[in-house]
């Protein structure tokens, strides 16, 4: 792959639990990219949320961080950082994404012996077409962000079941502008394991088994993982990024 | 679960190759069947097709076989079983049902453990809901034997995506004769890993992973099995079915 491109894919998000589906983004994208004959994937990174994200039914961030290495390791290109998630506060996606660039950037000048890598790799944002969704909450991300994590950086967005990515482009001037930076992949393999309804599964007894590895299933039973209680978590709190930030910034 | 009516699922199909959705489908019916209060679900079996079944881009038995054992390592309760594929030509469902339910019940009356059973487990067919379409496709099934599998034994089908059973079965009188035979089952978790896409994603050298275990991807990719050529199989050849019955029996 010479001459190409060096690319890590980033996601974040609630990883609660990781699924089959999570991972299977990272695979996505990594396959699409290469595709485009441009980029040569050299890293993923799982990135889970901090705890005061406030997300109705989010567990500790110690055991996301947990289910997430055993889901990965019979990965030899992805794995978790747990940067994000020891953060005082939620933190934004532009400002974890600021961290593993430059953390990725000194990696590549400090060492000289990367054959593989030509130039510093570039960080992209992978995310599920829903994430595209959420540019037009109020409030929820601040427009100089935006411009950040799409035109400096970039978005691999894996298109799911019949959310339609580019609609969201379509309606958002910011976006469009970006449009050259933002890779939309097309799952074929309807494969929508939404861990809201592993949770879901979980809570009534049922069983997940072959939608998340056995490794994950066994951890969330002998921790007690996801009950009607964990569900009810953040119940009457606002997410963070809500009250965090102002719409006029 | 004393006093419930124990059970055995069988499945029979390509598994060409085995996925995660196909274990599935295994797991969701348990559960079902189980909360109906009326079953205990006392064993799985998976019964991969002949090689004579005809149907295009069907692998040897041999290493169909072999992946669906690889992928039901971890599973305690379903297990694969080659009497079927082994047989000198293609065998009706029906045909394959007698079988095992006669073994079963062989089993049951050889050993005097009154811990396990009260009575002879029951056998029903466990499909998606594809499979209730086949019914009226001319010449696929012979009429008695649709009575038999339904009517004798029992169907439990969990439901794929948008497919609706229960048209299928409206549109049937033979079906809709036997409803209370027929237990559906709602799949929540969209989980659509059809195998023709397996394939069609291996042919053109992009990512499974997550979708069927690794085992069986390392087993696919040792004895290259996936391929253009292998997808050529049988492509001018009928369904030995079609062949084997007449429309008018």
């Amino acid at each position: 792959m010479a001459g190409r491109i060096p690319l890590v894919l980033l996601a974040c998000g609630s990883f609660n639990p990781i699924t089959h589906q999570h991972m299977r983004l990272f695979e996505l994208a990594r396959d699409h990219m290469h595709q485009t004959g441009l980029y040569h994937v050299v890293g993923g990174i799982v990135s889970p949320v901090g705890d005061d994200y406030g997300k109705r039914g989010l567990v500790a961030s110690k055991h996301r961080l947990a289910m997430a290495r055993l889901a990965l390791q019979s990965s030899d290109w992805v794995s978790v950082d747990d940067w994000e998630s020891k953060l005082e506060d939620w933190t934004e996606t532009v400002v974890t994404m600021r961290y593993h660039y430059d953390r990725i950037a000194a990696q590549y000048h400090s060492s000289k012996d990367l054959p593989t890598v030509s130039e510093v790799p570039q960080l992209k944002l992978l995310c599920g077409a829903d994430f595209m969704d959420t540019f037009k909450v109020p409030g929820l991300w601040r427009d100089d962000h935006v411009e950040e994590v799409v035109g400096r950086f970039g978005l691999v967005c894996v298109s799911r079941g019949s959310l339609q990515p580019d609609r969201a482009i379509h309606e958002s001037d910011l976006l469009s502008r970006h449009r050259q930076s933002i890779f939309l992949v097309r799952e074929w393999v309807h494969n929508e394991i939404s861990a809201t309804e592993v949770r879901r599964a979980l809570r009534r007894g049922q069983s997940v088994k072959y939608l998340l590895p056995d490794s994950v299933i066994d951890y969330i039973r002998e921790h007690n993982l996801y009950t009607q209680d964990s569900e009810m978590k953040n119940k009457d709190v606002k997410l963070r990024p809500l009250t965090k930030q102002t719409i006029q910034d």
